[in-house]
C-alpha cells in the first residue's frame, strides 16, 4: 500500500508473461493462417484463451489493489497521465489512415487523372482516367460498387455516438455528486448505445457487402473505408466493453466520488473514439 | 484489509526473488533494465553476426558463399535485429537502470507495464528471426520494407509484419512509461530544469516513440492487407501510390532515427562533464536544442526519397528543411566541445568512447548535410555513401554512446571496476576498425556502388576488401567487449560509490552496486 511518502510498486507480476505467450500465439496463429496453414486457426484460438485469461487476470488483481486501498495520490497521477498519453498514441494510429486517405485524394488520384506531376502516367498508363472521388483506381479493381451515403446508417451512427458522449457524462455527475442510480442507468445507457452503434455497423458492412458491391477490395476508396471504419469499429468495441466492465464494476459499489480512476479512463477513450467517428463522418461519408 | 497489509509488509522486507522466475515476473527498474542490456547484448551479437556475413560476400567481387536472396534477407534483418533490438532494447535499458534513479524516484512509474515492454521483445525477435526457416526465407525486400517488393515475399512476410507490431507495443508501453515516471517520480526540488540531461533526452525520445510507433504500425497494417485482404493503398491501379507507404514510413521512419540518437546525446552529456570536470556548458541550450531537434524531426522526412519524383516545392522544402536541423546539432557539438575546453580531462575508456563519439558523429552528420542537398542526392541515393553516413550516425554515434555509457556505469551497476587497461584496447582497437570498415564506403558509394547487392563490378574491389578487413575486426572488438563485460560482472577491483573523481548526479550518490530498491523516500535536491 502506498503512502503519501511512498509509491506502490508491486513486487512481482506473472500476467506480462502470460500476455506475451497470448499475443505470440494469437499473431503467429493469424500469421500462420494468412499463409494457409490447416494448424493456425487452433493455435489462434489457444492465444485468444490465454489473452482472455490474461486480461481478466491482470485487471483483476489491479482493481482488487484499487478496491484495497493500495493506490493513492501519485499512483493515480501515474494511471492517469499514462491513459492520456496511450490516448493520444491510439490518435496517431489513426492519423497514419487519416494521412494515407488525404493524401490519396489530394495528390495521388489527381496525379493518375494527369494533374501537375502525373501528366506523363496518365499519358502513357491510364489516358481515359478520370481523376474524381470515390474511385476505386484506372482498372476498377473490384468491378462496379455505390458509394456508401452518409445520410442513412451512417448519421444515425453519428447521433448515437454523439447522444452517448452526453450519457457517460451524465453517469460521470451521478457519479462525482454520489447519485448511483443516475450512474448506472446512465452508464448502462452508454453501454447499450455503444452495442448498438457496433450492430448498426455491422448492418452497414452487409449493405455494403450484398447490396452496393463495395468491400474491401473495391479499389483504394473500398480500402480507406473499410480499414478506417473498421479499426475505429473496434476501437468501439474496446471502449464499450471497458465501459461495460466500469458498469458492472458500478453495480457492485466500486469507485467513490473521489477515487474512480477507471470510470475516467473509459471515458476518456470514449471521447476518443466519439471524436475519430466525426473525422470519420466528415472525410470517409460526407466530403 | 487483510490484502492491504499484506501488500504493505512485502513491499517493505522484500529483496530480489530467488531464480529464474525473479526475472521472469520481475517489477524493479534494476532487473529490468539489465534484462533490456543483455537482450540487447544478444541481439548485437546476432545482427553483428548477419554483418559478418555481408561483408564475407563483399570481400571480393562475384557471387561467393551466399546466393542473393539470402544476402538481401541479411542486409534486411540485419537492419530490423539492430535497429528494434539492438539500439532501442539497449537505450530503454539505460533508461530503466538510470532514470528512477536520476530523478530520485523509487521505481519506474508503472513496474508491471515495464515488465511487460521487456517481455515482449523476445518473443517478437523469435518470431522475426523464425521466418528464416520459412518457405521463401526471412523478409529480403530491406529494411524499409517497401511495396510491391515486400509484398512478393514468402511465407515469412505476416511473421514480420507482427514481429514489428509486437516490438512497436513493446516501444509505446516503454515510452509511456519513461513519461509518467519522469511527469510523476520526481523527488521534491528536482525541478525539469534540474533534471540530467540524459533524463532530458529520454523524456523527449519517449514522445517522438509515442507518436510514430502507432505510425509503422499502421503502415504495416495496410501493408498486410494489400497482400492478404485485397486492398490498394499502395497500389496505383487501384487507385493507391506504392509512394504513398514510403511517406508513411518516413514519416515514422524519420523520428525514429533521432530515437536511435537523442539518448546518446545524453549519455555524452553526463559524461563529458565528467572527465572535464567542468559542469556541462549550456545547459539549457542542450534542451531547447534537443526539443529543436525533435520538433524538424517530424518535417523532414521526405529527403529519404528525393528521386521518387516528389513535386519541386516537396524537394525544396525537404531539403531546407533538413539543412535546419544542422543548427540545433552543431549548438550540441559546440557545447561538448566547450565543455571540454579548459576542463582538466582525463581518458578513461568511457570518456574515450564520448570523445569517439563527438568526432565521428559530427562526420556522420556533414555526411548526412550532403545527402540533404537534393540535387546532389540524385547522386549518392541508394549508393554506399547512403550506408557509410548511416553507420557513422549509428555505430560511431549511438552504439559508441552505449558503449560508452556501459563502461560509465558498469561499476555502478556491478560494484566491480572493468578493466582499465582492456576497455582502452576494445576502444581502440574498435575505433581503428570501424573507420577503416565504414570510410572507404564513402568512396564506394561517391563511385556509384549501389547498396544491397552481393556483387560489383571489379573497380570497387579493393576498397570493400579493406571495409570486410574492418568489418572483420570491428566484429571481434566487440566479441572482446563481451568478455570484457562478462569480466566485470564476475569481479574485479571494488567499486567506490562516487567510482569517477569528477561524476556528479544522484547515481553517486548511492552504493556501488546500489540497493534493490532506490530512493524508496526521496533524497533532497540541493
Amino acid at each position: 500500500m502506498s503512502t503519501d511518502n511512498t509509491y506502490y510498486v508491486p513486487h512481482s507480476a506473472k500476467w506480462p508473461i502470460v500476455g506475451s505467450i497470448g499475443m505470440t500465439l494469437l499473431l503467429g496463429g493469424f500469421a500462420g493462417q494468412l499463409n494457409g496453414s490447416s494448424m493456425a486457426d487452433n493455435i489462434m484460438l489457444v492465444g485468444l484463451l490465454v489473452t482472455i485469461y490474461m486480461l481478466f487476470g491482470w485487471f483483476g488483481d489491479v482493481i482488487e489493489e484499487s478496491e484495497s486501498g493500495a493506490y493513492n495520490k501519485a499512483e493515480d497521477a501515474s494511471f492517469r497521465i499514462g491513459m492520456v498519453w496511450f490516448i493520444f498514441s491510439e490518435v496517431m494510429f489513426f492519423a497514419a489512415f487519416f494521412g494515407a486517405l488525404y493524401y490519396i485524394r489530394v495528390f495521388s488520384v489527381p496525379w493518375l487523372g494527369g494533374a501537375d506531376s502525373g501528366a506523363a502516367t496518365h499519358e502513357f498508363l491510364w489516358n481515359s482516367y478520370e481523376a474524381i472521388w470515390p474511385t476505386n483506381g484506372p482498372e476498377a479493381i473490384g468491378g462496379e460498387y455505390q458509394k456508401m451515403s452518409a445520410w442513412g446508417l451512417p448519421s444515425i451512427n453519428t447521433l448515437i455516438l454523439l447522444t452517448s458522449g452526453v450519457t457517460v457524462t451524465v453517469a460521470h455527475w451521478g457519479l462525482v455528486a454520489n447519485k448511483r442510480k443516475q450512474l448506472i442507468w446512465a452508464l448502462a445507457a452508454t453501454v447499450a448505445l455503444g452495442f448498438i452503434f457496433v450492430v448498426l455497423q455491422a448492418v452497414e458492412y452487409g449493405h455494403g457487402y450484398h447490396d452496393l458491391n463495395l468491400t474491401m477490395g473495391s479499389g483504394v476508396y473500398g480500402s480507406t473505408f473499410y480499414m478506417l471504419t473498421g479499426f475505429h469499429g473496434f476501437h468501439v468495441t474496446v471502449g464499450a466493453i471497458m465501459l461495460a466492465v466500469v458498469l458492472v464494476r458500478s453495480i457492485k459499489g466500486h469507485f467513490t466520488a473521489e477515487h474512480h480512476f477507471a470510470f475516467e479512463a473509459a471515458a476518456w477513450y470514449w471521447h476518443f473514439v466519439d471524436v475519430v467517428w466525426l473525422g470519420l463522418f466528415i472525410f470517409v461519408y460526407w466530403l | 484489509m487483510a490484502t492491504a497489509t499484506a501488500t504493505h509488509e512485502e513491499h517493505h522486507d522484500h529483496g530480489p526473488a530467488k531464480g529464474l522466475m525473479r526475472w521472469v515476473t520481475t517489477t524493479n527498474h534494476k532487473d529490468i533494465g539489465t534484462l533490456y542490456l543483455l537482450f540487447a547484448l544478444l541481439m548485437f551479437m546476432i545482427g553483428g553476426a548477419m554483418a559478418m556475413v555481408i561483408r564475407l560476400e563483399l570481400f571480393q567481387p562475384g557471387l561467393q558463399f551466399v546466393d542473393p536472396g539470402f544476402f538481401n534477407q541479411m542486409t534486411t534483418v540485419h537492419a530490423l535485429v539492430m535497429i528494434f533490438g539492438g539500439v532501442m532494447p539497449a537505450f530503454v535499458g539505460l533508461a530503466n537502470w538510470m532514470l528512477p534513479i536520476m530523478i530520485g524516484g523509487p521505481d519506474m512509474a508503472l513496474p508491471r507495464m515495464n515488465n511487460w515492454s521487456f517481455w515482449i521483445l523476445p518473443f517478437a525477435f523469435a518470431m522475426l528471426l523464425s521466418t528464416f526457416f520459412m518457405d521463401g526465407g526471412a523478409p529480403a525486400g530491406g529494411w524499409t520494407i517497401y511495396p510491391p517488393l515486400v509484398l512478393q515475399g514468402g511465407n515469412g512476410f505476416p511473421f514480420m509484419i507482427f514481429a514489428i507490431h509486437m516490438m512497436g507495443i513493446s516501444s509505446v508501453m516503454g515510452a509511456i512509461n519513461v513519461i509518467v515516471t519522469i511527469l510523476n517520480m520526481r523527488a521534491p526540488g528536482m525541478t525539469l530544469m534540474k533534471m540530467p540531461l540524459f533524463v532530458w533526452t529520454w523524456f523527449i525520445t519517449a514522445y517522438l516513440l509515442i507518436a510514430v510507433m502507432p505510425v509503422l504500425a499502421g503502415a504495416v497494417t495496410m501493408l498486410l492487407t494489400d497482400r492478404f485482404f485485397d486492398t490498394s493503398f499502395f497500389n496505383a491501379a487501384g487507385g493507391g501510390d506504392p509512394v504513398l507507404f514510403q511517406h508513411i514510413f518516413w514519416f515514422f521512419g524519420h523520428p525514429e532515427v533521432y530515437i536511435l540518437i537523442l539518448p546518446a546525446f545524453g549519455i555524452v552529456s553526463a559524461i563529458i562533464p565528467t572527465f572535464a570536470r567542468k559542469p556541462l556548458f549550456g545547459y539549457s541550450s542542450m534542451v531547447y536544442a534537443t526539443s529543436s531537434i525533435a520538433f524538424l524531426s517530424f518535417i523532414v522526412w521526405a529527403h529519404h526519397m528525393f528521386t521518387v519524383g516528389l513535386p519541386l516545392e516537396g524537394e525544396l522544402f525537404f531539403m531546407y528543411a533538413t539543412m535546419l536541423i544542422a543548427v540545433p546539432t552543431g549548438v550540441k557539438v559546440f557545447n561538448w566541445i566547450s565543455t571540454m575546453w579548459k576542463g582538466s580531462m582525463t581518458f578513461e575508456t568511457p570518456m574515450l568512447f564520448s570523445i569517439g563519439f563527438v568526432i565521428m558523429f559530427t562526420i556522420g552528420g556533414f555526411s548526412g548535410l550532403m545527402l540533404a542537398i537534393a540535387p546532389a542526392d540524385f547522386q549518392y541515393h541508394d549508393t554506399y555513401f547512403v550506408v557509410a553516413h548511416f553507420h557513422y550516425v549509428l555505430v560511431t554515434g549511438a552504439v559508441y554512446s552505449i558503449m560508452a555509457a556501459a563502461y560509465y556505469w558498469l561499476p555502478k551497476w556491478t560494484g566491480n571496476m572493468y578493466n582499465e587497461t582492456m576497455g582502452k584496447w576494445h576502444f581502440w582497437l574498435s575505433t581503428i576498425s570501424v573507420n577503416v570498415l565504414f570510410f572507404p564506403q564513402h568512396f564506394l558509394g561517391l563511385a556509384g556502388m549501389p547498396r544491397r547487392i552481393p556483387d560489383y563490378s571489379v573497380q570497387f574491389a579493393e576498397f570493400n576488401m579493406w571495409s570486410s578487413l574492418g568489418g572483420f575486426a570491428f566484429g571481434l572488438s566487440q566479441v572482446f567487449f563481451c568478455y570484457i563485460v562478462y569480466k566485470t560482472i564476475q569481479g574485479g577491483e571494488k567499486a567506490t560509490d562516487q567510482v569517477w573523481e569528477g561524476a556528479d548526479g544522484l547515481e553517486w550518490e548511492l552504493s556501488s552496486p546500489p540497493p534493490y530498491h532506490s530512493f524508496t523516500t526521496p533524497p533532497k535536491i540541493k
